[in-house]
């Protein structure tokens, strides 16, 4: 079993290298041949180990220690559980329909075997992170996913918005991994070891929940310094507020990218990392009163921008934003594997939208301004059905996955008590309505409505070849499906059996609604009919009516909402001002910062006064100090006797 | 009998001569060579007294060693003296300052 583990990382990073190191050598077919055939065995194999895991067949173990040092020994190794098979399953599949997927969208670009080996190299990364069994093998794994979305943010360099945004997105999760890093070595501080059970264990035990130390005047208890730092570095790749300003601005890159790595799995390596650090987070309730927070914050606020943008994948971003801060309330309120339940799915039909976003901007020439499309829905009828049915999903319309995974989310949040739950309730509920409004105003805008684009690109509109849409169907039918089945293991089973911990007291689905005793068909009906007495059923669906209202029945009427609440549309256009803020006090206060210190620090003090300084005291003591070397043999004969005099009176009289 | 201290404060005027001629001497170089071996002269004073004082001939040793020191040093001090005064023109201590930096 130690082979296959090994396998399926490996053979994603050999594939990568052939395609990256040998791409002008190999041709460009034979470069998606060998990626999609490595990243196809390695979906294949993940499910095979899903499958024994499922059996009860378990793994923690390393594989290759690479140094032993002061007692911490640094190691490769695999936890192969419950969790982490779940998450191996979503990469792969993700992953793998992507690969599909981009010889269609990426066909004419001259970059072709170097976003291969790509996205080929991040399936490995992500992979490592998931699969690791140590705090440094998910450090690496979180590096080098943050490395493959620095290059593929910019992987059309030309263009100065691409560099910009990849700058940006590699500078604001360098905030985060301080965080993750300065966390870790917490860990290490604490507990002297890197590996997941140990630090677990200890923990657990009495002394390691009672540390405390001193900060900022304050006492705070270990744990919560921790899980505080950890989970600045989730907040950094999972784009919380307010470290989420690189993601809107990631969908520079490659469509193909946004949908794998900026929705579907990278910017849910920091839900994953809670959700495995679950035994150190319910330790602290501070924390995860802050993950809470954090989260239900970002849920409110980035769905409010969805609505007001324009671009056809800046809305669907800020779909993503507003989800993770979904899962990240989810977490918050202990409830760990509702969170990966939603992020299964959330992957699932979020890679369809992006995807169908990218089929739809293959369609209309890489335009991505929806006010110039519309009408699209005759001539693109299989994209226009998976779109819907991801929207669906995404605005939690049962029977779709995502209205199983935020539904019980939400009820999660309110069962917690936590410190913030009921605001995050609140804002998580009203955050449903805007979701199904967002969504739907992007489905209207592109499909329906009267066609806005001129003549020549109209008549050129047509469904991508099956490459596009092959990938499209795949991913729609989980996206149907996976909430229906995984509800009930996930949920209310003990599908993740050990590989999640959560105290008693924090347990926010235990007392649900009380259906134990029906299963299977029975109780998803059940859950489905009881839907229908929930708020955010209601919300999602009148949602989705007011949109139709809004884009179909009186298509003036959003434009007099705007002009009516100028000044709240100004705030959600400017995204809150977050761009702005980082713009003028970190970029540019860290420009003027060090022009301060090249022309005070460096030019005046070291060059002016330490270098130059220096030299010019040397010159103003010599010269003082050289009328003393008169050039009289007899002046220094004089200055030798008195020299003799003092040194013998010295040690006569000494 | 000339009590020894006598010899002594005898070598130690000399000395002292000899040392304020070193420096006090604005005028000429033979001056300065002629108080140095007055000095050694003054030291040699010192020597013979205590070899008679103490009954100990090596004192007496020394001065014969002192005195061909000397002999040598003042041939070539003259020497030096006589190059010097081709190149310069000049013996006068005032002038000679270019060991000044």
């Amino acid at each position: 079993m130690k082979a296959i583990y090994l396998i399926i990382p490996l053979i994603c990073l050999a594939a990568a290298l052939v395609a990256g190191l040998f791409g002008k050598q190999i041709g460009r077919s034979a470069a998606h041949r060998i990626t999609i055939g490595a990243v196809g065995i390695a979906c294949a194999l993940s499910v095979f180990v899903w499958m024994t895991v499922m059996d009860g067949m378990l793994f923690n173990g390393a594989v290759y220690t690479w140094a032993v040092s002061g007692g911490i020994s640094f190691e490769i190794g695999f936890l192969i559980d419950e969790l982490s098979a779940t998450m191996m399953v979503v990469v792969t599949f993700v992953s793998f329909m992507v690969h599909i997927y981009t010889i269609g969208y990426m066909h004419e670009d001259p970059g072709y075997q170097r976003f291969f080996s790509y996205i080929s190299l991040f399936t490995f990364a992500m992979l490592m992170l998931v699969m690791s069994n140590n705090f440094l093998q998910l450090f690496f794994g979180w590096e080098a996913v943050g490395l493959v979305s620095y290059l593929l943010i910019g992987f059309w360099y030309e263009k100065d918005s691409a560099i910009f945004a990849n700058l940006k997105a590699f500078l604001v999760n360098r905030v985060g991994d301080f965080g993750f890093i300065l966390g870790i070595a917490a860990i290490v501080y604490l507990f002297g070891s890197l590996d997941y059970r140990s630090v677990f264990e200890m923990a657990a035990s009495e002394q390691g929940v009672a540390q405390t130390t001193q900060l900022f005047g304050t006492e705070w208890q270990w744990m919560t310094v921790v899980c505080l730092l950890l989970f600045i570095g989730a907040m950094g790749k999972s784009a919380q507020v307010p470290l989420h300003v690189w993601l809107p601005d990631s969908m520079e890159g490659p469509t193909p990218i946004s949908a794998l790595i900026h929705a579907a799995t990278m910017v849910t390596a920091g839900i994953f990392m809670v959700a495995r650090m679950s035994p150190l987070f319910e330790l602290s309730e501070t924390a995860l009163s802050v993950v809470m927070i954090i989260g239900a914050i970002t849920a409110i606020s980035m769905a409010l921008i969805g609505l007001v943008q324009n671009d056809i994948k800046r809305v669907v971003a800020y779909s993503t934003l507003s989800q993770l801060g979904y899962m990240t309330a989810g977490l918050g309120a202990s409830a760990y594997a509702v969170s990966i339940f939603h992020l299964g799915t959330h992957a699932f039909f979020k890679a369809l939208l992006f995807l169908g976003a990218g089929s739809v901007i293959i369609a209309m020439h890489h335009e991505q301004d929806m006010r110039k499309m519309g009408g699209l829905r005759k001539l693109m009828p299989i994209t226009y059905i998976t779109a819907v049915i991801g929207s669906l999903a995404l605005a939690g319309i049962p029977p779709f996955a995502g209205f199983f995974s935020k539904e019980t989310l939400i009820q999660a949040v309110g069962n917690s008590h936590v410190t913030g739950s009921g605001f995050a309730s609140i804002a998580l509920t009203i955050g449903v309505f805007v979701t199904a409004f967002y969504s739907f105003r992007l489905i209207f805008m592109v499909f329906h409505q009267k066609p806005r684009m001129d003549e020549h690109t109209l008549n050129h509109v047509k469904e991508p070849p099956w490459v596009v849409t092959l990938p499209l169907i795949l991913l729609a039918i989980p996206s149907v499906i996976a909430g229906a089945i995984f509800f009930e293991p996930m949920v209310l089973g003990e599908y993740f059996g050990h590989s999640i911990f959560v105290l008693d007291e924090h347990n926010s689905l235990a007392h649900g609604e009380g259906h134990g005793a029906v299963h299977g068909i029975g109780l998803l009906i059940g859950t489905i009919g009881h839907a229908f007495f929930t708020i955010p059923f209601w919300l999602a669906v009148f949602g989705i009516v007011f949109a139709w209202w809004c884009y179909i029945k009186q298509p003036e009427l959003p434009g007099k909402i705007a002009g009516k609440f100028s000044w709240a549309y100004k705030i959600l256009d400017k995204k809150y001002g977050f761009d702005e803020f980082n713009q003028t006090v970190f970029a540019d206060g860290a420009r003027k910062l060090g022009d301060w210190l090249w022309r005070f620090s460096d030019m005046r003090f070291i060059d002016g006064f330490v270098v130059n300084g220096s030299a010019r005291v040397v010159a103003w003591t010599s010269s003082v100090v050289r009328h003393v070397q008169s050039g009289y043999v007899y002046h220094y004969a004089f200055v030798m006797i008195i020299g003799l005099v003092v040194l013998m009176s010295f040690f006569v009289t000494g | 009998m000339i009590p020894l201290s006598h010899y002594l404060i005898l070598g130690a005027i000399l000395f002292a001569l000899s040392v304020v001629g070193i420096f006090l001497n604005r005028k000429n170089l033979v001056v300065i060579l002629m108080a140095i071996e007055l000095l050694l002269l003054a030291v040699n004073m010192n020597f013979v007294a205590f070899s008679h004082y103490l009954q100990d001939t090596a004192g007496q040793i020394f001065v014969f060693f002192v005195l061909t020191v000397a002999a040598a040093e003042a041939a070539i001090g003259l020497a030096i003296l006589i190059v010097l005064f081709r190149n310069r023109r000049t013996i006068n201590v005032e002038d000679l300052d270019s060991l000044k930096g």
